[in-house]
Parts: structure tokens; C-alpha cells; sequence
């Protein structure tokens, strides 16, 4: 789902089971709170470099995401804000924080006032899911890490 | 860490310890890095514990497997991983879909065709190659069924091994080229050859969504995986037949290398041996790829003609066969 926030070439690639090797920044959580039943314990996920832990705190979920740069702030934040549009969804309260160690910085991130914004995401992924082939890609700065780069620009 | 491919030529035991991998012999046991490796080929009289095959399995290593003469026997092609029932529909249709099928059988034999003439030229050779090629490419466009594409790719590959005859060293002419069993020591390299890339190809494929028994150029059924028979068309000559031109002239494979049998001629296991390392030595070459404008090894070719495939079956871009520009 955070495809969409980086490309929507990706997006439709990746949701029509085309998937690429070396892809790591992908954690599905529907699939997540599924299999370890979150409300156990303290999870810790670690992909690559990227970790995304789920507190439980009372009964409140927090999510700490531990980011290497800024460089994709943006698409980090939609993807928190998915998380938790999510987990309202399934009646579930919860919180998020981005942490930047390398820059010493934590981002606090909540839905208020975002609900709208997500939803506006959540119906143009469809839409771009929905297409009978993938939306032409875009060369960006992104295209240089993208697991997809030989795919797109073969 | 940059995965490589292990080639077991020596016979002995592969199992599986805990967590690691073995290769046991007479004189040895040696660890083997399981995350480095991409694919395994076995040329040896190799037993395999099924522990290490569930192993691998796990690992999503494919194993390839050659018998006594050097020649494909098959595959452990473990339970593929990568799936996308979208794709699988699309081969299907462009395997069912008259036109499309041709479309597809056409491209293979017309890549094939061209990187022949690009050997040619290569070797100085080509002599009204193009004249004919040009005539048989236009008929080629006018075929209506896959026997008439398999035809016409049969008299280009006449006309190219005629004239690639002329280049080669006395004693190692191909004449005509025979298959099964190989006539004499060209025909023997050769074949050693396409059925070693036959199993890089099919590596390739199965890194990627494309299911490798559905087919074009190839019936899908006359062998299991005639995916990977298709693509092999288009990098025989790049790969295989440059290979094979490179060892007898520069005189790295000789005659001794070979031996008469039943089966006709064969490598000896020395000239096996001798052939799969220059082969190994040559796939992991980088050419820079005009298109991606960054450095791709020639195995990753193989990979990027695949990608072509599948943007071909979901109409992202026409497939447009690798022609060498290296
Ligand atoms: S290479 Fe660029 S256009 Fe293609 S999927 Fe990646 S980011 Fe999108």
C-alpha cells in the first residue's frame, strides 16, 4: 500500500503480483496483525534497515518506525497514516512516530485531521490498481534505488 | 552479498548440517554459503540428501542437473514462490491467440537471426549473409503458422553455419549440424553449450513471474520448460556460439579434449571442465546497457529479456528481441 506514495507504477506492478527481488520496504499489515496477533506482545519487525516496531501501551497501539533519512518523509507519512486508518478501521486506537536517529529527530504522527487525505490515497490506489496496465513510469530521483529500475527502463 | 552460481563437477555427497550446507567428497568436506548462492548446476555423480534439498528449497535455489556426456537432464525447480495469476493469464492468451502466439515465435527467430549476423560480422564472414537474411526475414513476416516460422528459422541457421564454417579451424568445421548424437567436435561443443545456457535461462525465469511451460516458438510440452528453449533462440549465437568460436581458436580447446563413443563425440571431462569455466568467466562480464545507461553482467541480460517478456504479455511495450551490440 505505501507504493502509492512513491510510485504508482510500483503500486500497479506490485498489486498485479509482479514482484521484485531485493524489495524490502514493504511490511503488509493486515497480513502483520494477522499472523502475530499483535495484542500479545511487543513486536519488533525488522526488514533490512527498516524497523517498524508495535507497542502496546493500555489500550493504545503505538507504531515506531525508525527511518534512515528524510529523503522519502512524505511517503513515510502517508504510510503512517495508513497504519493507522487502518487500525481505526478495525476499531483499533493508535499512534505513530517517525524516528530519524541519524538527524536526532521523531516525528509524532496521528490521524486527526488527515482521515480525508487517506482516503483521497486509498481510492486513487484502487483506481490505479484497477488499470489494465501499469501507469507509465516517471524517471525520478526515486528510479535510481527502485527494485524496479531495470523493469521500468528496460 | 552478490549471488553466484556453484558448479559441482566433482562427485560426491551434498547435505545439509543445522543451518549449513556441505559438499562432501573422498579428500574433503566443505562448508558451502547457502545465502551466496544463486543456483547450483551438477556435472558429477552427486548424491543429494533430501534435507539439503528441502533446504534449498527453502533458499529458493534451483538445481540443475547434466549427465555423464555434459547434456541437460533437468531441474529441482522448487515450488515457485513468485506468483501472479495476472501474468499466467496472459501467457496463456498470447500462447491461445493465434496471432499472438506468431507475434512471439516470429520475434525469437527474428533476434536469433539478426545476433547471427551480428557473429558474422564479427568474424569477418558475412558475405551475403544479409541479402539472404533479408529474403527470409520477409518471408519469416509472411508465415501464417509456427511450422512455416520453424522452416524459415531452419534455412537462416543453414546460410549462418555455412558461412560461420569458414572461420573455423580445419577440424573443427561443423559441416551440418548434428544434435543427437553430436557428429564431430564442433557439433559436440556446441550442444554442450546451448544446454548449459538452456539451464541459465531457465534460472533467470525462475527469478521472475513468468511461468517457463508456457511457450511460443517452442510447443509448450515438447519439453517441460520450452520457455526458457524460447529465449535460448535469441542468446545461442551471443552467448553459446561466441564461446564455442573463442576455445577452438584460440586453441584452448583441442582435440584431445574430445572423445568418440556410441553416442558419438563427446567433451571429455577435462574439456568439460575447461568449457564451463570460460562459460562462467564470460556470463559474469559486464556490458553497459544502453537503455538502463549502467553496467548489466551478460547473465542479467538474460533476466532483462525476460522483463521484456512480460512487459510484452501485459501490453506495457512491444517485446523487442536482444540484438549484441557489444
Ligand atoms: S523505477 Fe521509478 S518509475 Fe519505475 S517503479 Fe521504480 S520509482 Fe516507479
Amino acid at each position: 500500500m505505501n507504493y502509492l506514495f512513491i510510485c504508482p507504477t510500483k503500486l500497479w506492478y506490485f498489486s498485479h503480483g509482479i514482484t521484485m527481488e531485493g524489495e524490502n520496504e514493504w511490511v503488509d499489515l493486515g497480513r502483520f496483525l494477522h499472523e502475530r496477533r499483535y495484542a500479545d506482545e511487543e513486536k519488533e519487525v525488522l526488514i533490512e534497515r527498516i524497523k517498524i516496531d508495535f507497542i502496546r501501551k493500555g489500550d493504545t497501539i503505538e507504531i515506531h518506525e525508525v527511518k534512515l533519512g528524510k529523503s522519502m518523509e512524505r511517503a513515510h507519512e502517508m504510510q503512517a497514516l495508513y497504519y493507522l486508518y487502518y487500525l481505526k478501521r478495525l476499531g483499533i486506537k493508535a499512534k505513530a512516530a517517525l524516528h530519524y536517529p541519524k538527524l536526532n529527530e521523531t516525528k509524532e504522527i496521528t490521524l486527526d485531521g488527515h482521515e480525508e487525505e487517506v482516503e483521497k490515497a486509498v481510492q486513487f490506489a484502487r483506481v490505479v490498481k484497477s488499470l489494465p496496465a501499469p501507469p507509465e513510469p516517471v524517471k525520478s530521483k526515486k528510479c535510481k534505488k527502485c527494485a524496479y529500475y531495470e523493469l521500468c527502463w528496460v | 552479498m552478490r549471488k553466484r552460481s556453484l558448479t559441482l563437477f566433482s562427485d560426491g555427497n551434498l547435505l545439509r548440517r543445522e543451518n549449513t550446507l556441505y559438499f562432501e567428497n573422498a579428500n574433503d568436506k566443505k562448508p558451502l554459503a547457502v545465502e551466496g548462492i544463486y543456483d547450483i548446476y551438477i556435472y558429477g555423480h552427486v548424491n543429494i540428501s533430501s534435507q539439503a534439498l528441502h533446504f534449498l528449497a527453502q533458499k529458493g535455489i534451483a538445481v540443475h542437473f547434466f549427465n555423464h556426456y555434459g547434456y541437460y537432464d533437468g531441474s529441482f525447480y522448487p515450488r515457485e514462490t513468485l506468483h501472479s495469476g495476472n501474468l499466467v493469464i496472459k501467457q496463456a492468451e498470447h500462447y491461445l491467440d493465434p496471432e499472438k502466439r506468431l507475434k512471439l515465435a516470429k520475434l525469437f527467430v527474428k533476434g536469433s537471426a539478426l545476433n547471427m549476423g551480428r557473429n558474422l560480422m564479427r568474424w569477418g564472414v558475412a558475405d551475403g549473409f544479409a541479402g539472404e537474411l533479408e529474403k527470409l526475414l520477409g518471408e519469416l513476416g509472411e508465415a501464417r503458422k509456427i511450422t512455416e516460422v520453424m522452416n524459415v528459422e531452419a534455412r537462416i541457421r543453414e546460410e549462418y553455419y555455412s558461412r560461420w564454417d569458414e572461420h573455423l579451424p580445419e577440424g573443427f568445421r561443423i559441416v551440418k549440424r548434428t544434435r543427437m548424437p553430436p557428429e564431430n567436435e564442433m557439433n559436440a561443443l556446441i550442444s554442450f553449450l546451448n544446454s548449459r545456457l538452456y539451464a541459465t535461462v531457465l534460472s533467470e525465469l525462475y527469478n521472475t513471474q513468468l511461468t517457463p511451460t508456457v511457450s511460443y516458438l517452442h510447443e509448450p510440452g515438447e519439453r517441460r520448460f520450452s520457455l526458457a528453449l524460447d529465449l535460448s533462440e535469441v542468446f545461442k549465437p551471443v552467448i553459446a556460439d561466441r564461446i564455442a568460436t573463442r576455445l577452438v581458436k584460440q586453441g584452448v580447446i583441442k582435440k584431445e579434449h574430445f572423445r568418440g563413443e556410441l553416442n558419438g563425440v563427446l567433451l571429455t571431462k577435462e574439456g568439460m571442465r575447461l568449457v564451463l569455466e570460460h562459460y562462467n568467466t564470460e556470463l559474469a562480464k559486464s556490458v553497459k546497457h544502453p537503455g538502463l545507461k549502467q553496467n548489466v553482467t551478460k547473465q542479467r541480460l538474460v533476466r532483462l529479456e525476460a522483463y521484456k517478456l512480460i512487459k510484452h504479455l501485459l501490453g506495457v511495450k512491444e517485446y523487442e528481441p536482444l540484438v549484441a551490440w557489444f
